[in-house]
């Protein structure tokens, strides 16, 4: 088993040895993310600025990023990102944080049951979700069955068919699919918070209000902040809903970034230059973003 | 008293309700899956006799056979992978950590904010530059190493003892069987919290699938799913039956390792 390094070999001192292992482990994964991501996202930025069709392509400056901004279907697509998330994450993340506060309670019985229970949306595929729910609101599916037969409605509401309606059904299949996900980041989060605080809490009767506000906002901040950073990168990439549920409509009113992105490359003639000029944009979004939120949650009070 | 007792069962009310919620769409799909697309679409809401039926209209649709040995395929090899890959680079990160990992650590991380859109299209180029289309290869390789794992290998490896490692090296284990002797074994949470995420992500994963497997030999369970709703008339049966199929090993594998995956969880949030 021992390796048999005698003294001798050993020229190099240990921990020069141990430095050099320690690249090694991380190597091979740091130069995969180089690669797949850092280097990728420098050639989409040289490849928006490029035009032309399919592979021609030649040097157009800004051309694209002034086009983007006079697209009437790009600008609808980012409208309708931003309202998905300014909508759909606080709501999502305020009912995590509640339903984890709940859950953490000692006291609280069938606990595991609750928790599997808010948490099972999380196993089903973004398409499957995406398609289920295009089905319980279809004009024959389940709600507007239940509507029918409980004399609302004399016949199926075309829920997908109407853009207001339709952003609903999105913002509602999205908390569905992501509340138990956040909220099982904020029960680990409550784990490493000593239990006797809420207990103390209790003791000085404080409501579940005020135990909320005072205990598990502000202990909970780091997690939080990492939440919201995830769900703000993720809302801005939403594709499967967008593509499966709604298929954008109608028209494009539900249409996404992502979903636009994707036709402009792979359903239309493909413009690589340009979609690559949408995509960076998105890029600098969710780092602007991350920025900002960043400094507000570093905020000391 | 009383008021404490009220909060209590509202607190009581509120998680059944969304516990209902959350459960209810899955509940319908499951149901659907056994009845007629008629009965489906009157609301029918208790187990059908026409499960059968639909299975065999799915099967003669759609090579599900097919999606489902790609997916668990591309699923499987994805997750060894991205489990030795980054937890090497966790370990390595925390355990060997100095000034410089240290930094390089912190630019990795930035690499949580490259959104895949915009890296999708280059990606695209080059690997069809290469012939990587249509295979396991061009399937895995953009999400084999990503910073959340790395991450969450470090995090947890922070509460791996150091005295292990030091009595090891005095047994005369070298670095690398440290590892896999010591540290693999110990993580066993950390590890089923990794495979939990990666399995579900590869196995779900729609947009990538969508561009570089574009060929019929290629398709996936997602893909599979999304190809049945292109047509005019929608069979709810046999389209929920699908996505039943396409849930299944998702679902086992989020029972599996549901407790695991909170403890790998709560390491990573420290």
């Amino acid at each position: 088993m021992s390796e048999a390094n005698g003294p001798k070999k050993r020229k190099m001192s240990l921990e020069k040895r141990h430095n050099l292992t320690g690249w090694a482990f991380l190597a091979p994964a740091t130069l995969m993310i180089a690669v797949m991501s850092f280097w990728p996202m420098i050639q989409a930025f040289v490849l928006s600025l490029q035009t032309g069709k399919a592979n021609k392509l030649s040097f157009g400056g800004l051309t694209n990023y002034i086009r983007m901004f006079q697209d009437k279907v790009f600008m609808t697509s980012l409208g309708n990102t931003f309202l998905y998330l300014i909508i759909q994450v606080p709501i999502m993340l305020v009912l995590a944080l509640m339903l984890a506060q709940m859950l953490n309670n000692k006291d609280l019985r069938c606990k595991g049951l609750f928790r599997t229970a808010i948490f099972l949306p999380c196993a089903t595929s973004l398409v499957s979700y995406a398609i289920i729910f295009r089905s319980l609101f279809g004009v024959d599916g389940f709600i507007n069955s239940v509507l029918i037969n409980l004399g609302i409605l004399d016949k199926g509401y075309n829920f997908l068919g109407n853009a207001f309606s339709a952003k609903v059904v999105i913002i509602i299949a999205l908390v569905w699919r992501w509340t138990g996900y956040n909220m099982v980041f904020y029960l680990a989060g409550l784990q490493n918070i000593e239990y006797s605080v809420y207990e103390a809490a209790k003791i000085d009767g404080a409501s579940p209000m005020q135990t909320f506000f005072k205990i598990t906002v502000p202990l909970l901040k780091p997690t939080i902040l990492m939440t919201a950073i995830m769900s703000t990168n993720g809302t801005l990439q939403l594709f499967d809903e967008s593509v499966n549920l709604t298929k954008g409509g109608p028209g494009q009113t539900t249409l996404t970034m992502s979903h636009y992105i994707y036709d402009t490359v792979f359903k239309f003639v493909p413009t690589f230059g340009y979609a690559s000029a949408m995509s960076f944009l998105i890029f600098v979004l969710v780092a602007i973003l991350a920025f900002i939120q960043m400094k507000v949650g570093d905020k000391r009070d | 008293m009383t008021k404490t007792k009220r909060s209590r069962i509202i607190m009581y009310i509120v998680l059944i309700i969304v516990s209902v919620i959350s459960v209810f769409p899955l509940y319908w799909m499951l149901m659907a899956a056994t009845n007629k697309s008629v009965d489906v679409s009157k609301g029918k809401l208790i187990p059908g006799t026409y499960f059968l039926e639909n299975w065999k209209a799915l099967f003669s649709q759609q090579d599900v056979k097919l999606a489902m040995f790609n997916s668990f395929k591309f699923a499987v090899i994805l997750t060894l992978c991205a489990l030795v890959i980054c937890s090497l680079a966790g370990y390595g990160f925390e355990i060997y950590h100095d000034k410089h990992k240290d930094f390089v650590f912190s630019i990795l991380l930035l690499g949580m904010m490259v959104p895949f859109v915009a890296t999708m299209i280059p990606l695209f180029r080059m690997f069809t530059a290469v012939n990587l289309q249509n295979t396991t290869l061009g399937f895995i390789l953009p999400t084999i190493s990503t910073p959340f794992l790395i991450m969450m290998f470090r995090q947890n490896a922070r509460a791996f003892p150091i005295d292990i490692i030091e009595a090891a090296r005095i047994d005369g284990l070298n670095e690398v069987q440290i590892f896999f002797r010591m540290f693999v074994p110990t993580m066993k949470s950390t590890y089923a919290a990794a495979m939990t995420i990666t399995f579900m992500n590869a196995w779900n994963n729609y947009l990538w699938p969508k561009v570089i497997m574009q060929g019929e030999d290629s398709i996936t369970m997602p893909m599979l799913v999304a190809n049945l709703t292109e047509g005019y008339v929608t069979d709810y049966g046999v389209l929920m039956l699908a996505v039943l199929l396409c849930s299944v090993p998702t679902v086992i594998i989020f029972f599996l390792l549901q407790k695991s995956f909170a403890e790998g969880i709560t390491g990573a949030v420290k």
